[in-house]
């Protein structure tokens, strides 16, 4: 779950990381008043979870009241790469010295947190990584150990900060592990951390990824959920408790399993057509589960045709054929189906959508089968 | 021969007293598992169709030689169980339990490598099926017959549709190994392709990954350096955006990094054939082996 810059700040705060003071807004009249509160020059800043918004315009110092309604009014609402500003936030802001780069992210290949620090603040970290990787310094921490302050002060003295904020900048580095491990995030990534002309380390910005699987030992953090930046479709699957992805072709896709179900949209996309989303019904797929992800299938109207790729496990066929039936009853789609029934009870399933004789729906006994025929539906539409 | 169960595998089941711990522990004895113990903890004492049932790992190991384990539990409760499995003594834990939280896993996984007596295959996984010896998890045991190809993949479904199209290819398998969807999982590809380039009766290895991560990388490095038996690979994902959680928690493309394409890519500049499809994984074995 990606948290949006103030709210990365605010857990940034409970944890002792310096960050400057501000506050959200939704509308013009609040941002004003968060403008006020803080003082001026103040930044006010869109909140979308996508970088570079700086350049793009969704950045801009105020040094007036006139001023932060002007740039507020321009901000909000305003699309930043597909993205709606639906929120701002105001802080004070900040004189710059240096800017430098820290992050905590979590390396599946080691198996291990890894820190990071560069004196190169400021940019794009993957493209310093590539073109400069000896700017930034890392090393992995032992998660039973724990973060150490002489790995604090090693990374430091190895990124070459500014001699004067060698251990401050260490500080910084074991609260924002602290952070990681807290609030048991994937990510934590600031990028300006920067140093003040009175030799302040702080937090300009934020991004926090926090583990979606953790949220029941983090109450206060499940309410974070950006919803704004949400899919329509997306958010109605996961309300449904349906693991769904939108994507942008036509042909609607069911699958059971996440593997089988990327499998699915690759073997639709080999065989000439566009997945429209990516649907994992489970790996028990019951009746009212696919009738409701028949549903958000259909909900996007670019659909014109669907696959369903059951591969039966614990997964019974027969259950996913009623599940069909059910909501065919209940929803009449305008668009065709392809039904690929295999595995546990695959023969009772065929049998039990050839007796329904559903309209527009084709069953078919192959992966590769069902994809070509969905594909030539889709193109037929 | 087969890789990691088999006859003498003695299973204690964590959570058997649940719907599913129960449901998958039955199945798992009536194909020939030996099913020796359940533990829940307050429930010590009962049994589950005949299996004992005990407070503890500790008891299970001590009154029935429980060798192996499969935790079965809720996501908050399984890096515990785990834990206690592995302090028991228990040298193979298969953890099916989707959903735990990635630091526990980070705990969990750097607390068993540290003691180096467990091997944990998963969480998030269906298990383990050597056919006509032992199945340990929910994997349909039915569609697999005992052959000469091993298996090992991070997906559940995707492995069953693989191993059927095998299966109408005239082929059986050795072993099949699922390690799981998760960002850590337990046991990577090269540890069992490792396993499977030692076994007898395996004479062909397939490989199932996904987007995310790298281990699909680390095992074609490890093929070209280690492995002499032919190994075909699969891919899911190449549709995949980045960005976005493809149902497994550990199937992200994060960036640039962990694309299919890149892991294929990786695999066959060591010489590693990889399917584009279910159905070409298939063809390539038939080509290989030739049956």
């Amino acid at each position: 779950m990606d948290l949006l810059e103030y709210q990365g700040k605010q857990l940034f705060a409970r944890h002792g990381v310096p960050v400057p003071t501000g506050q959200p807004a939704r509308t013009v009249e609040d941002a004003v008043a968060a403008a006020e509160a803080v003082g001026y020059p103040c930044a006010i800043k869109a909140q979308v979870q996508i970088g570079g918004r700086g350049k793009l315009g969704g950045i801009k110092i105020a040094n007036t009241r006139a001023e932060a309604e002007e740039h507020s009014r321009a901000i909000l609402g305003m699309d930043i790469r597909g993205l709606t500003v639906h929120e701002l936030w105001i802080e004070g802001a900040s004189q710059i010295d240096a800017e430098y780069y820290a992050s905590v992210v979590f390396d599946r290949s080691a198996k291990a947190p890894l820190v990071m620090l560069s004196t190169k603040g400021g940019m794009d970290i993957e493209q310093v990584a590539d073109e400069d990787p000896d700017a930034i310094a890392t090393l992995h921490v032992d998660p039973l150990l724990g973060f150490q302050d002489f790995q604090g002060r090693r990374l430091a003295y190895e990124a070459g900060v500014a001699a004067d904020v060698v251990r401050p900048v260490g500080a910084m580095l074991a609260k924002l592990y602290d952070v990681f491990v807290s609030e048991e995030a994937t990510l934590v990534e600031v990028n300006p951390l920067i140093i003040t002309p009175e030799r302040e380390v702080k937090a300009l910005d934020a991004k926090v990824t926090l583990d979606g699987n953790a949220l029941f030992r983090h109450a206060d953090n499940a309410d974070l959920r950006d919803l704004s930046a949400e899919d329509p479709q997306e958010r109605m699957a996961k309300e449904r408790g349906l693991t769904y992805v939108k994507l942008d072709g036509n042909i609607g896709v069911l699958a059971n399993g996440a593997g089988l179900s990327m499998s699915t949209l690759d073997v639709v996309a080999e065989a000439g057509g566009r997945p429209a989303n990516f649907l994992d019904a489970g790996g028990g797929s019951r009746a009212d589960a696919i009738t409701s992800a028949v549903e958000v299938i259909l909900s996007d109207d670019k659909v014109k045709a669907v696959l369903f790729n059951i591969f039966g496990g614990i997964t019974r066929c027969d259950e996913v054929a009623k599940g069909l039936i059910e909501a065919f009853k209940q929803i009449n789609p305008s668009v065709p189906f392809v039904v690929r029934l295999d595995g546990t009870n695959g023969e009772e399933g065929r049998q039990l959508l050839a007796e329904a004789s559903l309209p527009n729906v084709h069953t078919e006994s192959t992966m590769d089968g069902a994809a070509a025929k969905v594909v030539e539906l889709a193109k037929a539409a | 021969m087969s890789i990691l169960i088999d006859e003498n595998t003695r299973l204690c089941t964590s959570g058997i007293t649940g719907r599913e711990g129960t449901f998958h522990s039955l199945r798992n004895r009536e194909y020939g598992t030996q099913v020796v113990a359940g533990v829940t903890p307050g429930k010590g004492g009962q049994d589950v169709e005949g299996i004992p049932v005990f407070n503890t790992f500790h008891e299970a190991v001590a009154k029935e030689g429980a060798n192996t384990a499969m935790i079965f539990v809720p996501p908050r409760f399984a890096a515990d169980s785990i834990l206690e499995a592995e302090d028991a003594g228990i040298e193979l834990i298969i953890c099916i339990t989707e959903g735990i939280p990635a630091h526990d896993e980070l705990r969990v996984y750097n607390t068993l490598k540290k003691n180096g007596r467990s091997r944990l295959i998963g969480p998030n996984c269906p298990g383990i099926l050597s056919p006509g010896k032992a199945s340990v998890g929910i994997i349909p045991a039915s569609f697999f017959s005992q052959g000469n190809v091993g298996v090992v993949s991070r997906s559940g479904t995707l492995t069953y549709q693989i191993g059927n199209v095998l299966a109408q290819s005239g082929f059986g398998n050795s072993s099949i190994v699922g390690i799981g969807g998760d960002p850590v999982p337990g046991t990577d590809f090269i540890d069992v392709i490792g396993m499977f380039q030692e076994d007898d009766e395996t004479e062909l290895i397939v490989m199932c990954g996904e987007i995310g991560g790298d281990a699909e990388e680390q095992a074609a490095d490890f093929i070209a350096e280690h492995v002499t038996k032919p190994v075909i690979g699969y891919i899911a994902g190449f549709t995949a955006p980045p960005g976005k959680t493809m149902g497994h928690a550990g199937a992200i493309v994060s960036g640039s990094k962990g694309t299919a394409a890149a892991k294929a890519e990786a695999l066959e500049a060591k010489g590693v054939k990889v399917g584009r499809t279910p159905t070409q994984v298939a063809e390539t074995a038939v080509s290989l082996l030739g049956k």
